[in-house]
């Protein structure tokens, strides 16, 4: 293990953003305190910390999923903090900060009309702007710091009901060490027309990133939620383990849509859930690239009649890769309504595997859940495996699974090529036409920029 | 000038299929190929496009000047040849216009006005008696058969090769998708398109009348003649020409 002064000095080095506070690596009792204490946090908030680090200490790495080993607790800083206040619009954001928001195309997306950009550097926002029309939409869209001191009351009450602390080590370990995320309140019958969009990043080798988001949508409202989380390479493993609740009301609906490019070193080990209530809807969009283990299913909880939950995922991974994603959908009222699609592409000795789980208890019943996962294997040394578990309690249902796996076949190939197309741009075609239906959910520039990381994946001029 | 084959010999795993065929297609000629069930047609027209489980090992295909012989599928495409599928394979997620608009490009190695484009497309459809909405299709995917024929023939028109292998484009069309087909190549002989008609059935030749029919059997040209040939073997089969 690297002694911290000596990795501090890299950290910088490596990219000079002032750290003004920076935690000695591993997490205890004394961090965690330390931690709340420097955000001036409430009581309750330090308490509910202190507790889910027990909870943490307590559980066993998990021994299903992927391989979480290696992953070394003592050696991660669990917090850092790069700049002493938040900016409030992008020119007061810090050079050597926007000149790395520059290379993973920041400012283009801001020009395009944003609604507003909060971006999480390392374990703190430092950029959040907020355009008028939502404050008077009476929108609250804030990095969960600045919502638990402005709003304690909300946060208090929904905090940590959608995902305990006790749900998984992990979730233990967010609740303990969290700081960022985004904090997002919809009032009711309010339609935010643009997406609201966080970026979220790791900058520093062996930092650990533990953002908390928390989203409530109130009756009969609508908001899209964008993050999209690209990482430079590093030379140590890095963890990342956010926990992201939504809870959507009545009549509400919410879109939570990712696309993260983490280097190949991190690990993304993420809680998403949504509780969904009456005739509302809640839609996961996600695309995973990246990351050297990302073990993540955006789960939904259908509570109330006429609830909807559909969940898209795209998994890609390349050499030493392993992503292992899917969905979970717990049918939890009479008349609710499901769809999981999962897409995966492995490369090399890359590794994909679907883990799914549609449950619809007894009395549950007139659901309909259907279920696709398809899987594309690039070469023989790839690899993919399916975890489907369907807990069906009630016979009044309607429950539909299709799985494929299938590769490049020779045949479509000869196709494109016989039409003059070059072998790797046939390839690009077959693979972009593969993940074609979860592309076209994802906002434009999204859907260029994943399209774009494939399509350098395939080609292996990054990694 | 002209597709120039001169004693191919093609071997599939091992076995070899074709043992010297020869056979010299002209711009804005049309050859008829004919012969029985597993006599080399299909292996005659793969191994021309370039496909890699046919293995050429000795003879040459010459693309007017340029030795195609040992070229990949995508640079043959790119000299000029164009093979028409008996079994057009699917590609899931790629909209038909955004396949023949890279092809084209592709082929003639040039960037084309997206809008000029999807005009030239449109009509070729309506020609083939293409819905508009098919422009947005992902490229055979759910097509019928005879649908996934058509499309053969809209990239034949689009693409514009110089010449054109046609696997059985008219195998398992009823006689309306039979004449469209004709009519495809007759607009394709007219801009100079050299093509080969590989064909069981002589049911499209009522509708075109070809410059020369070869007759394959085993693997070798039994004999090579003008349309009586063909209408020869309506009536008679291809017994006489089995030595």
């Amino acid at each position: 293990m690297k002694d911290t002064k000596q990795f501090q000095q890299q950290t910088i080095e490596a990219n000079p953003v002032a750290y003004p506070y920076m935690a000695h690596p591993g997490i205890s009792s004394k961090l965690v305190d330390e931690i709340s204490h420097y955000k001036s946090e409430p009581d309750w908030m330090r308490a509910r910390r202190l507790q889910a680090l027990d909870i943490f200490n307590a559980k066993k790495i998990p021994s299903w999923g992927g391989n979480l080993r290696n992953i070394d607790f003592d050696s991660i800083h669990f917090y850092m903090r790069p700049v002493e206040k938040r900016a409030t619009s992008w020119e007061n954001v810090p050079q050597d900060i926007r000149n790395t928001y520059n290379k993973i195309g920041i400012p283009a997306a801001e020009q395009k009309n944003l609604a507003g950009v909060m971006a999480q550097y390392e374990s703190e926002a430092v950029y959040h702007s907020l355009k008028e029309r939502l404050e008077k939409q009476g929108v609250i869209f804030d990095d969960m710091d600045t919502g638990l001191r402005k709003y304690p009351e909300i946060v208090k009450r929904y905090f940590g009901t959608v995902i305990p602390a006790g749900d998984n080590k992990f979730s233990a370990l967010n609740s303990a060490a969290w700081s960022g995320g985004s904090f997002v309140y919809i009032p009711k019958g309010v339609q935010v027309d643009i997406p609201l969009q966080a970026y979220f990043r790791i900058n520093a080798e062996r930092v650990g990133q533990f953002e908390r988001t928390l989203i409530i949508a109130d009756e009969g409202s609508f908001v899209h939620y964008v993050e999209g989380c690209t990482a430079p390479l590093y030379r140590a493993d890095s963890l990342h383990s956010g926990v992201v609740e939504i809870i959507v009301k009545k009549g509400a609906r919410v879109r939570y849509t990712t696309v993260q490019n983490w280097s190949k070193n991190v690990y993304n080990l993420v809680t998403k859930r949504a509780f969904v209530y009456e005739d509302a809807t809640m839609e996961w969009v996600d695309g995973n690239l990246g990351s050297k283990l990302t073990m993540k299913y955006p789960s939904v909880y259908l509570l109330g009649r006429g609830a909807k939950g559909n969940i898209l995922s795209i998994a890609f991974a390349g050499a030493g890769q392993h992503q292992d994603a899917g969905g979970k959908v717990i049918h939890g009222a009479p008349d609710t309504t499901s769809t999981i699609i999962s897409k995966s592409i492995s490369k090399e000795t890359g590794r994909t595997s679907y883990r799914g789980l549609v449950s619809v208890p007894k009395g549950m019943k007139g659901c309909k859940s259907s279920v696709v996962c398809d899987a594309l294997l690039l070469d023989e040394h790839a690899r993919s495996d399916t975890y489907p578990t369907m807990d069906i309690r009630e016979s009044d249902t309607i429950i539909s699974h299709e799985a494929s796996v299938g590769k490049i076949g020779e045949e479509q190939l000869f196709y494109l090529m016989s039409r003059g197309i070059k072998e790797q741009e046939a390839r690009n075609m077959i693979v972009q036409g593969f993940i074609e239906p979860i592309v076209k959910e994802l906002p434009l520039e999204y859907a260029l920029e994943l399209n774009k990381l494939i399509q350098l994946e395939l080609d292996g001029s990054i990694g | 000038m002209s597709l120039t084959v001169s004693q191919l010999h093609v071997t599939v795993e091992g076995v070899e299929i074709l043992h010297g065929v020869s056979i010299d297609v002209a711009p804005g000629s049309v050859h008829v190929m004919m012969g029985p069930n597993g006599s080399g047609k299909s292996t005659f027209a793969y191994a021309l496009s370039g496909h890699p489980r046919y293995l050429i090992t000795s003879g040459k295909v010459n693309v007017d000047e340029v030795d195609a012989t040992h070229l990949r599928p995508d640079e043959r495409a790119r000299e000029g040849l164009f093979l028409s599928f008996q079994y057009p394979v699917e590609v899931m997620g790629v909209p038909v216009r955004q396949f023949l608009r890279t092809a084209y490009e592709a082929i003639h190695e040039m960037r084309v006005d997206p809008v000029a484009f999807s005009q030239l497309v449109k009509k070729e459809m309506s020609e083939l008696r293409f819905d508009p909405s098919f422009a947005n299709r992902s490229v055979n995917e759910g097509f019928s058969g005879g649908e996934k024929k058509r499309l053969e023939m809209l990239q034949l028109s689009v693409l514009e090769p110089r010449y054109a292998v046609l696997d059985e484009t008219d195998s398992g069309l009823d006689v309306d998708a039979i004449k469209l087909v004709a009519e495809s190549v007759k607009r394709a002989k007219a801009r100079r398109t050299g093509i080969l008609l590989i064909t069981h059935y002589p049911r499209i030749l009522e509708f075109i009348v070809p410059d020369q029919v070869h007759v394959v059997i085993d693997g070798r040209i039994a004999q090579s003649g003008d349309v009586s040939l063909a209408h020869h073997i309506e009536e008679h089969g291809y017994e006489l020409f089995r030595s």
